[in-house]
């Protein structure tokens, strides 16, 4: 399959993988929130999946500690490519409040490519979207 | 109600008891020696059904401290018992997991944060750090563990 | 006990649903959960240790990040400590407001974990609807603090913000919708014949070992242990000013522990409106004592959060810093217990076993059943949400 079709495809539909690197719950929240009646982006077939091995996306939050480092890299390698990774939240962006924590080893661009950062603590559920909407418009080549 | 408690504590430690803090109504410090931690943690869980809430582990200049927290439910009040390992080197102390289920995790952590051996614990390995994380470094004393490190 | 017909399922540490990463280990013989082993430390963050590098005001939004789920409990909890380090009592305005927040939180918090053991029963009708009206708990606390998480309202020495007068109507007005909510997810839960059969009888765990493990908060006044920080240890709140009581039953299973969460939203709607009658009373503008040095001391502080009790230690030297500041949250010692739990029960309940002492992690999803001679993978989280969802297919024939 030629990339440029991949790429089509990717921005068709995104369903997303939610990955916790050692997170306080609260950007967790707030994409379950995304999901759920109020916001509900089923709408747009964004979708929430069990497995990584299914996910064109995946969403990330936490400054990444010790324990999950190897495993934050293993769950990349297997998502199926092109896939686009989102940092979620001020944590996962810069390691926000526990920069100097004996068990940091982030920010997660340090561990993993990032295509998104979404900024905030934790990021409100429109903002969520807002840089969802503007990953597809960039992935499309569109301003 | 809470005059009882303290009373029955009081009479029930007895000589173990080395120094009793009153620091207000609902908050007592006492102290007593490493060696009598077991017979107190079953004088206060057992006899008196106390709750246990937690250890706090601290690295002092003279040693490192234990505090065991108990708490008395139908008063409110919070009785901490005190215990000084002075040996730093090679910190000991009896492990009271055996009366206090509840205390198996944070010996675990207080093992692997602080150092500090308990003898005849059921299940001594790491809770929060990595299985591969470097012997003799605690993060929890002072000028160990601080600033990032990378991995 | 044979290790050849022993079977490991490890849950977690990752599962699409929700949450920080942790791990069980279940160890099952055919459809029996014989024993089981916990994991932790995919969330460890060092915040006992950053703390002491913090300035005393900092540390509140240092513990405000423990959990975004328990966001105020634990500054709540911190501040008293430090309260009951320097000896401080903070003004009334300050303690109905303190209490006002902490109760919303419990009303959003039993909401989600309803919605999430809806979700573990394979009764997804309950997590969209208690999800729904969870946005408008957050929509309360966005007018009231400004913010939809991470309220930031308690300082040592009182709250950051005040509820003035004329918000008041308002608020009255937002927990008065509330209420045809909570009535329908009591109905929901109380009456439903499925809900009944999947959880009534299931990972009982009886007054003398919830004694023996320590726990605490529901999954503790469940099993008949009658505790509860607010009513035992007012530190510095309203809770001894308003007019509420303590919910507990005796059964220990997972159904009680739903009905304890279910009936104490209820009691939160009592005390949020006995304290903001209380705050109409109070002069306007006192809500904060301006705190500058911290003395030298040991101080406690603890709150009953969603989950149970928080428990805060810190002890200062007279500097700005604390030199050790310790926190117990609720799950360290509601988790250990799910070993008793789980063991006897079938794997198809094992996911809202774990559920069901609303732990600060359920990664009760991703599920896959390895055979220990082969090591191969046999079922996945989708194949054990089927496996739930067939056992509900069933009762349901069976009741109607």
């Amino acid at each position: 399959m030629p990339a440029s079709l991949k790429i089509k495809a990717l921005t068709k539909s995104i369903w997303v993988f939610h990955l916790a690197c050692s997170p306080c719950n609260n950007c967790d929240i707030e994409i379950l929130d995304v999901l759920t009646p109020r916001y509900d982006v089923e709408r747009f077939g964004i979708q929430l999946v069990g497995s990584v091995r299914h996910a064109d996306a995946l969403l990330v939050t936490g400054m990444v500690g010790r324990k999950v480092v190897d495993r934050v890299k293993r769950i990349y390698e297997q998502a199926p490519k092109p896939c686009v990774v989102i940092a979620v939240g001020g944590c996962a962006c810069s390691e926000g409040i526990f920069r100097d924590s004996y068990n940091a080893c982030g920010p997660l661009d340090k561990i993993i490519p990032v295509n998104a950062y979404i900024p905030g603590c934790p990021p409100k559920p429109e903002a969520i979207i807002m840089s969802v909407v503007k990953l597809i418009k960039a992935l499309k080549g569109e301003k | 109600m809470n005059e009882n408690t303290i009373n029955l504590i009081k009479e029930k430690l007895g000589s173990k008891i080395k120094k009793f803090v009153e620091y207000n109504p609902k908050r007592f410090y006492i102290d007593i020696l490493p060696s009598d931690v077991v017979s107190a943690a079953k004088i206060l869980f057992v006899e008196l059904q106390l709750r246990f809430i937690i250890a706090t582990g601290i690295d002092r200049p003279d040693g490192l401290e234990i505090l065991y927290h108990f708490s008395d439910d139908k008063s409110g009040s919070v009785i901490s018992v005190r215990v000084l390992i002075a040996d730093k080197e090679k910190p000991e102390i009896e492990t009271i997991s055996k009366i206090v289920k509840g205390a198996e995790w944070i010996e675990r952590e207080m093992w692997e944060l602080l150092g500090i051996n308990f003898r005849g614990h059921p299940n001594l390995k790491h809770l929060l750090l990595r299985d591969d994380w470097p012997e003799k470094n605690y993060p929890l004393r002072q000028g160990q563990g601080e600033g990032r490190k990378n991995v | 006990m044979s290790d050849k017909k022993r079977t490991i399922i490890p849950i977690g540490p990752y599962h699409p649903l929700q949450e920080e990463a942790e791990f069980f280990k279940l160890y099952v013989e055919g459809e029996k959960v014989v024993d089981m082993d916990i994991e932790l430390g995919y969330n460890h963050r060092g915040i006992e240790k950053l703390s002491e590098s913090l300035h005393w005001d900092q540390s509140t939004f240092l513990v405000e990040r423990i959990c975004g789920i328990c966001s105020t409990s634990h500054p709540f909890a911190y501040v008293n400590a430090v309260e009951d380090l320097a000896g401080i009592e903070i003004p009334i305005r300050a303690k109905y407001i303190r209490s006002i927040i902490g109760e919303l939180e419990r009303i959003q918090s039993h909401m989600l974990w309803l919605g999430l053991a809806g979700h573990f029963l394979g009764y997804n009708t309950v997590w969209m609807w208690s999800w729904k009206y969870r946005e408008l708990v957050n929509d309360m606390f966005e007018f009231i603090t400004g913010n939809r998480m991470h309220y930031a309202m308690m300082k040592i020495g009182g709250v950051r913000r005040d509820i003035e007068k004329k918000d008041i109507p308002q608020v009255e007005k937002m927990c008065n919708d509330l209420i045809p909510a909570l009535d329908l997810f009591k109905g929901a839960v109380m009456d439903d014949p499925v809900i009944h059969a999947r959880t009534k009888g299931v990972g009982i765990l009886p007054r003398e070992v919830a004694v023996d493990y320590c726990v605490v908060g529901p999954t503790a006044r469940a099993s008949g242990v009658d505790i509860d920080v607010r009513r035992d240890d007012p530190q510095n709140s309203a809770y001894s000013l308003v007019d509420w009581k303590v919910i507990v039953t005796q059964n220990g299973d997972v159904f009680d522990k739903a009905v304890v969460r279910i009936l104490e939203m209820y009691e939160s709607i009592k005390i949020i409106r006995g304290c903001l009658s209380g705050l109409k009373k109070e002069p306007e503008g006192i809500f904060d004592l301006n705190v500058k040095e911290i003395p030298s001391g040991e101080g406690i502080g603890h709150y009953e959060a969603p989950r149970g009790e928080v428990y805060h230690y810190v002890r200062s030297d007279g500097t700005n810093r604390p030199v050790r500041h310790k926190v117990r949250a609720p799950s360290y010692v509601n988790v250990p217990s799910n070993q008793y739990a789980v063991k006897g029960e079938t794997i198809s309940d094992a996911a809202i076993i774990l559920a069901a002492v609303d732990p600060c992690y359920c990664c009760t999803e991703r599920v896959a059943v390895i055979d220990k001679e082969k090591n191969k993978k046999l079922m996945n989280g989708f194949d054990l949400i089927k496996l739930c969802q067939k056992k509900t297919e069933l009762l349901r024939k069976m009741s109607f």
